[in-house]
């Protein structure tokens, strides 16, 4: 067994994986870092996500043979996809979350629990409870380079998770409005003194984030089915991974999706943790985590204000 | 003199507690006007309503002739109960668009960010990027230790540093009205001298009315124009500065004399 091949070959699957967590996770701590409060209908918009991409592909595609218009045919149903969670996302916020931003810190996460059943159910009824497929956008033969296996899928999963973080990464550090999130997320009243529209930025922060949950929710159509509840398990994980990193953390949502990806593969791969109980190592992470390290790899330990 | 600022019988309630008492006063343009009083005396709170912080239960703020902040009447519907409603006419945010720019107690850094980026921050509402990195070289001119320290956190800054930045965050913006609270507070007896220094320098050289609030009495009156004593959410005493320094009240209960 060429074992360190191997190891490239699990490190590249985890890599794919963990690329997908990071992008939803992205989600999970954008809106925590603002409102410090935990968006649980967001996987949910990821399976919005993927019903929107799967049918503007379709539509363009129509029987087009694989080549240069199903890929471009796929980039548009991406767009569209995130514009349509993006809005979805900024609505979702102001119906279901904005009225009770002064009410307990309960409230509005059920309120996000509410919203995560309509939408599910929403999907159920809309388009049938039976997972679809996406048809491929190209070619998926795979290609071995150095004696690891990749698919042309993964490389676009990778192309695409990794340039929408930079791309994420430099708004954040380098835009009027980027910093203005990052202020909001640090002072909301100084951020408000400063004039700084903080509806605005939560409206901002929401669209951002379902828009690159949309991105996920295409990516994993690509390997996986496309059914209702597709949001929920993913979604977890991706919460986990936030919570690994440092929730409220950008840089640290990224870390964890990575690193969740990755040892979720070689936990199955590696250390021959049965297929089955796959589900579980996010979750062990987790209370590992939260043992060790409570405010995760990056956050940082928050004093109590008094 | 024209009055820039005009406070009118404005009250504040945070529960049970009145904070603030029919409170009335106002801050002529180019002075800088000073309120003096004991911990809790409400001196914070006025800031806050100022800036719409605080819901005003009742009265009115007029800044350069425009009505700012107003209390919402009682509810006849909630049993004639008053209801604690958000009542400014403009948010924070709108406030702050008018030009008025508040330093606030504790100075409020954005610590995560470089000097550079929160400074960046203070000029949100500038949209013109030439003006802000004139702004910023302005900044860095006057308060040369924030040049030095651009790239740097703020978490990393001494408070005086940190004071200065909170002041020059403030300034980015050319504020009309600059509102300090506190700027003193904490700091060594020479750090908070170059800041009153400063203070001076910004309300003559660059025209911007300052009303500041300050528990070091002294400071405050000497560096000022126009004083104003709170104790228990009312004013008490409203003179010259001059006239409160050599005032036996004021030098008994707040000069240590």
């Amino acid at each position: 067994m060429g074992s360190v091949s191997e190891f490239f070959q699990h490190l590249m699957n985890g890599l794919t994986l963990g690329g997908i967590y990071a992008l939803i996770a992205l989600g999970y701590t954008m809106v925590y870092g603002i409102l410090k409060f935990i968006n649980f209908a967001h996987g949910d918009i990821l399976m919005v996500g993927a019903y929107i991409g799967l049918f503007v592909f379709d539509g363009l595609r129509g029987d087009a043979p694989l080549g240069v218009w199903t890929f471009t045919a796929f980039l548009i149903a991406m767009l569209v996809s995130m514009a349509g969670c993006g809005v979805l996302g900024m609505v979702i916020e102001r119906v279901a979350y904005k009225p009770l931003r002064k009410a307990t810190r309960l409230a509005p996460l059920l309120s996000a629990i509410g919203v995560s059943f309509i939408l599910s159910n929403s999907a159920a009824w809309m388009f049938g409870t039976q997972s679809r497929k996406l048809a491929y956008p190209f070619h998926n033969d795979s290609i071995v380079v150095g004696g690891v296996v990749i698919t042309p899928h993964q490389i676009l999963i990778l192309a695409v998770s990794f340039i929408m973080m930079i791309v994420l990464k430099l708004f954040i550090d380098n835009t009027r409005m980027g910093k203005a999130m990052r202020a909001t997320s640090l002072d909301q009243d100084t951020a408000r003194l400063m004039g700084i529209d903080v509806n605005q930025v939560i409206s901002l922060t929401f669209a951002i984030g379902s828009a690159l949950a949309a991105v996920g929710g295409m990516l994993i159509a690509l390997d996986f089915k496309v059914y209702p509840t597709m949001g929920t398990m993913t979604g977890l994980k991706a919460f986990v991974a936030a919570v690994v990193g440092g929730i409220g953390n950008i840089t640290g949502a990224m870390v964890g999706g990575i690193l969740l990806g990755i040892l979720e593969t070689f936990g199955v791969a590696i250390f021959g943790i049965p297929q089955g109980l796959k589900d579980t190592i996010a979750f062990g992470i987790l209370i590992i985590i939260l043992l060790v390290k409570p405010e995760g790899l990056l956050g940082k330990a928050e004093k109590e204000k008094v | 003199m024209k009055e820039l600022l005009t406070i009118d019988d404005i009250s504040v309630s945070y529960g049970n507690i009145q904070a603030l008492k029919h409170v009335s006063m106002h801050v002529n343009e180019g002075d800088i006007v000073c309120l003096i009083g004991a911990n809790g005396a409400g001196k914070s709170t006025l800031l806050k309503a100022i800036v719409g912080q605080e819901p005003l239960v009742s009265g009115t703020i007029t800044y350069d002739g425009e009505l700012i902040c107003h209390a919402k009447h009682l509810d006849p519907t909630a049993g004639g109960k008053r209801r604690k409603s958000h009542s400014p006419t403009f948010t924070t945010d709108l406030i702050a668009r008018k030009g008025i720019a508040l330093v606030p107690e504790g100075r409020r850094v954005f610590a995560d960010m470089t000097v550079e980026e929160n400074l960046d921050m203070g000029a949100f509402m500038v949209r013109d990027d030439a003006l802000i990195a004139k702004k910023k070289e302005e900044m860095y001119d006057f308060f040369p230790i924030l040049g030095a320290r651009r790239r740097q956190k703020t978490r990393s800054l001494s408070g005086g540093e940190q004071q200065m930045m909170a002041i020059a965050r403030a300034l980015m913006s050319s504020p009309k009205l600059l509102l300090l609270d506190e700027p003193g507070l904490g700091l060594a007896p020479l750090v908070i001298q170059d800041i009153f220094q400063k203070i001076a320098i910004i309300n003559q050289e660059d025209k911007v009315t300052v009303f500041l609030v300050e528990q070091n009495a002294r400071m405050a009156l000497k560096a000022s124009n126009e004083g104003y004593v709170m104790e228990n959410g009312r004013i008490v005493l409203a003179d010259s500065s001059a006239a409160l320094l050599d005032n036996e009240q004021v030098r008994a209960a707040y000069l240590g004399e």
